[in-house]
């Protein structure tokens, strides 16, 4: 099903951990159909901002509305419809690769032969054939990437969250990855993608935020951004550009 | 009550999960408890009845082993249930990351970890059964009475499993668990009339053993083992069932709070 408008509104999203913050009222919304990137370095908050927009963390203040439904409301409904690839591998290592889509497909609800024919439609699609029956403890870290992603396709999801999918990959995986990533805004779905990777964030993304300090400190197109920032006489990158806005000392 | 209203029947598939890896690896799960109340049978039935021939409850003599089986039961209900949910539930919160997966579908936590309860019962449950098969082929249990065994373990089987649920949510390492084994199992191993009758020790410590839940399910199962139902029975099943309700609202409420801040 294809989505018109906004998927996702996030207003004035404050999220409190004791007394330190990790989100300060961050606003951004995301469009039907868009590739959306979120960019900051380690610690800005962009895993927290994940895991409210998924509703796996209560917020603190503001609101997350996903599909038009309240992200605090409705957690069940939203998550029905979203697919979640998170940066930690949380595969089930006591069952192989095809058994971990199945298990998966029961939490969703989705009748058996149905969850059957996804399984092994997405285990041709990511390459994973000859490793179906696999050990999920025995594949390698990009066999394990791919089949985390695959593993977010299962509910057929119309808003599909990637937390670092390429981190760590080779050039082969993450080009795989990239490729998938393309299909999926060509099929419709709305993908929203946190990375490290610059080249990642000007090559996929529509639009996207640079997050710092729970703060959202630029937004745009990648080429807008980069216009705004970049010297006077051309030649800026959007790695240059998220350098100077963010500074060039470590951050954890 | 929001915790209550979060469960629903969503926490099926968790716990086909869990029996679909026990299915995986059945005859390891088997084995303990058959053989487990053999064991006791042949050390304490055989060895200490040899010389303990018979012993009197209730104002009846019994043999030995024929008053000990029925405690094997219970006792083997109580550790297959309070481990599963503690080790069990540990290792796939902490090390297998199985909670932040299933988080990201429609589930909750609290589907989740009621989920969790469920499967540490029917643990308990499917040791009970198994020990009472032993015990039958030893003739050592009564029917149709016996056949009250397999509810009360399962009924048991909730309250132990959410009392490991407890201890998991409690403990920052794993070998924390350590301690709830020795405070709280091995003291109801040897205090709730499973070896021996209450009726010998000083009034202080039957008080004691009267708190202890294993006390209640031993009650239930040596009654119906011996043939001997009685209405005071309903006591225990009532005492069983609300603290089996109370620890798991306890239970899920502080495993949520350790894993969603």
């Amino acid at each position: 099903m294809a989505e018109h408008g906004r998927v996702v509104e996030a207003s004035g999203v404050v999220k409190r951990y004791g007394a330190f913050e990790a989100v300060r009222g961050v606003d951004f919304h995301i469009e039907a159909g868009e590739c959306f990137g979120l960019l900051g370095p380690n610690g800005a908050g962009k895993t927290t901002t994940v895991k409210l927009l998924c509703c796996v963390l209560p917020l603190t203040a503001g609101e997350i509305r996903v599909f038009g439904m309240s992200a605090a409301e409705h957690p069940r409904r939203v998550k029905a419809r979203i697919g979640v690839c998170p940066q930690e591998f949380n595969l089930d290592p006591d069952f192989g690769v095809r058994q971990n889509l199945m298990v998966f497909s029961r939490y969703f609800d989705i009748p058996k032969a149905e969850a059957a024919r996804r399984a092994d439609a997405l285990i041709a699609r990511f390459r994973l054939e000859d490793k179906a029956g696999a050990c999920v403890d025995d594949l390698s870290g990009g066999l394990k990437r791919r089949l985390m992603v695959a593993r977010t396709l299962i509910n057929d999801p119309d808003l599909i969250v990637l937390d670092e999918p390429t981190a760590g990959l080779d050039p082969q995986s993450k080009h795989q990855i990239w490729d998938e990533v393309r299909a999926l805004k060509a099929s419709g779905k709305t993908v929203v993608l946190t990375t490290h990777n610059m080249e990642e964030a000007e090559l996929l993304c529509d639009r996207l935020v640079i997050v710092d300090l729970g703060r959202i400190i630029e937004s745009g197109t990648p080429a807008a951004i980069v216009g705004r920032h970049a010297p006077a006489d051309g030649g800026g990158t959007l790695e240059g550009v998220f350098l100077k806005l963010t500074g060039r000392q470590l951050r954890e | 009550m929001t915790l209550l209203s979060n469960i629903s029947w969503r926490l099926v598939p968790v716990w086909r999960r869990n029996l679909d890896v026990s299915l995986v690896t059945w005859k390891t799960n088997v084995l303990p408890p058959l053989l487990e109340p053999l064991l006791y049978i042949f050390a304490f039935g055989f060895g200490l009845g040899a010389y303990v021939e018979r012993i009197s409850f209730e104002g009846r003599t019994y043999e030995y082993v024929a008053f000990m089986a029925p405690g094997m039961v219970a006792v083997g209900v109580m550790f297959h249930a309070t481990f599963e949910s503690m080790y069990g539930t540990f290792v796939r919160m902490r090390y297998q990351k199985t909670f932040e997966a299933i988080l990201h579908t429609p589930l909750l936590m609290e589907d989740i970890l009621a989920g969790e309860i469920l499967w540490g019962a029917t643990k308990g449950l499917f040791a009970g059964a198994i020990i009472l098969a032993v015990i039958t082929a030893f003739g050592l249990a009564a029917y149709p009475s016996s056949l009250l065994i397999l509810p009360a373990s399962f009924l048991a089987g909730v309250m132990f499993s959410a009392f490991g649920l407890l201890f998991a949510a409690v403990s920052p390492y794993i070998d924390n668990l350590n301690l709830p084994t020795f405070l709280f199992i091995t003291p109801m191993f040897l205090f709730s009339g499973t070896f021996f009758p209450l009726d010998g020790m000083p009034a202080w410590l039957r008080a004691v053993a009267a708190c202890l839940p294993l006390t209640h399910l031993v009650t239930v199962t040596r009654a119906a083992a011996f043939g001997r139902l009685a209405p005071g029975l309903v006591a225990d099943f009532c005492y069983i069932a609300a603290v089996g309700a109370l620890v798991s609202y306890q239970a899920i409420k502080l495993m949520k709070g350790r894993l969603i801040k």
